[in-house]
């Protein structure tokens, strides 16, 4: 497999298909966990662990799987998986733990996992499954890191609230209060900050997507004029 | 029939394998993780109580002392919970009690108490709530230390009617706008004093407490400074 072929699943991954923002999937953690950047950072790191990990275990034993119980053996690699990862972190990040607790199970459940195996992971190799499962993470890591701060900043005032629990004590000067004496608001820290919060950002990739379409026409022809589109110019 | 069946058979044996692995991996894990974590709740259940147990109150492991108290109506609990008891030189100087708020604005809230041996009050904590965030979580610290109105209080310094919000004609301050959070908390805490004084001697009675760990009380002091 060629460089550029990786590079392709990466975009692929974190850009043109993310989970949050394209494919939509996996949305229930995405709004649970949203409400800032520690909380939705973490549940988005560890679940590209487990993505990258159950395509790399699920790629090179494809061939033995038969495919009429296909399903329920990724199921279970996954819950093995994800079970691990949750020790892990009960053991040696209990505070995170104790915040992120009852969304870690649920990253079994989270149709994203099991849609990038059965997509990817099942009909090729172990090095690109796994580029696929990172990349898919990551995509979703960043939306839940960009949802965060969004909803922590207009809803707190602060950054990196709470980033103590997930590397110590010492992280704890580590706090930006972004509007001193902010009194908070309230919308963006309840479920309905997390799904305007979402919205606001499909549009802007939407917009980013539409404005380089646009670019990449107007530099082909030049002279034809742009059709349809956002802009107030067009109508 | 017999090519189905040979089928089958293949497809449950495979199932049956991915099985054994898995819970092969979980088992090892679980035992490799299973110290570290039952000490980390510890250890977070020990910062709690050191944080509403004055670390001059006591001189015994008070994770190893504990007793099995049955559901109470007045401590709001519906299943068996724990009291830790604090001693001095052997004698009782206080109890940890754990307390539920039914009627919190979004559910239950569950509370831990530490209440002296006199029957005042060393400090309470709120352990978890689902109160409305930025509305009714001010009698969690560090949101506010609204919560540190009970320390000293008891039912000899208030009487039964001060046990409310000002609102209410009671003693407790309270937030505009967010008063059933608050109603909730001191109605929990008022009813755990009155089980606190009616099974006092219980509390501290029964089994025969372990020797002093030194190690355990140190550890306890230091996280409070």
């Amino acid at each position: 497999m060629s460089f550029q072929e990786y590079k392709e699943i990466f975009h692929n991954g974190v850009w043109k298909q993310n989970t949050g923002v394209v494919q939509l999937l996996g949305l229930c953690p995405i709004l649970a966990v949203s409400g800032s950047v520690v909380n939705g950072v973490s549940l988005g790191l560890a679940t590209t662990i487990v993505m990258t990990l159950s395509s790399a275990t699920i790629a090179p034993i494809r061939s033995f799987v038969p495919n009429e119980i296909r399903i329920p053996v990724f199921v279970l690699i996954i819950a093995v998986l994800v079970t691990v990862v949750q020790y892990l972190m009960n053991a040696y990040m209990y505070g995170l733990y104790v915040v992120l607790g009852i969304f870690i199970p649920l990253i079994v459940t989270n149709c994203i996992v099991l849609a990038r195996i059965e997509a990817f992971a099942s009909k090729n190799p172990l090095k690109a499954s796994a580029m696929d499962g990172l990349a898919m993470g990551l995509g979703l890591t960043a939306v839940l890191a960009v949802l965060g701060a969004v909803r922590e900043i207009v809803g707190h005032g602060t950054l990196f609230a709470g980033i103590d629990l997930a590397l110590g004590e010492t992280a704890k000067n580590w706090v930006i209060h972004v509007i001193p004496n902010y009194k908070g608001f309230l919308l963006a820290i309840l479920p309905p900050g997390a799904f305007i919060g979402l919205g606001l950002l499909i549009a802007g990739k939407n917009w980013l997507n539409l404005r380089q379409e646009q670019k990449l026409k107007g530099s082909k022809a030049s002279i034809t004029p742009i059709e349809g589109g956002c802009s107030p110019a067009s109508h | 029939m017999k090519r189905i069946a040979k089928s089958t058979f293949q497809t449950a044996i495979n199932l049956v394998f991915f099985a054994v692995i898995g819970t092969t991996i979980l088992a090892a894990t679980f035992a490799l993780t299973h110290d570290k974590i039952r000490q980390s709740e510890e250890d977070a259940k020990l910062k709690l109580i050191a944080q509403i147990m004055p670390s001059d109150l006591l001189d015994n492991n008070i994770i190893q002392d504990t007793l099995k108290i049955p559901a109470d109506e007045l401590l709001g609990t519906d299943e068996v919970g724990t009291a830790y008891r604090a001693r001095l030189k052997g004698q009782p100087s206080a109890v940890i009690l754990e307390a539920i708020a039914p009627d919190g604005y979004n559910g239950k809230i569950s509370l831990i108490l530490a209440v002296r041996a006199d029957g005042e009050l060393a400090g309470v904590r709120v352990v978890t709530n689902q109160e409305t965030p930025g509305l009714g979580d001010y009698i969690e610290l560090p949101k506010s230390p609204w919560i540190k109105g009970f320390d000293g209080k008891s039912r000899k310094v208030y009487k039964d009617l001060d046990w409310q919000v000002k609102k209410d004609g009671g003693k407790f301050d309270y937030m505009a706008g967010a008063t059933i959070s608050p109603r909730a908390v001191i109605k929990a805490v008022h009813k755990a004093l009155q089980y606190f004084a009616a099974n006092r001697d219980k509390l501290f009675a029964a089994k025969i407490p372990p020797a002093p760990d030194t190690m355990k009380s140190e550890a306890l002091k230091e996280k409070q400074l």
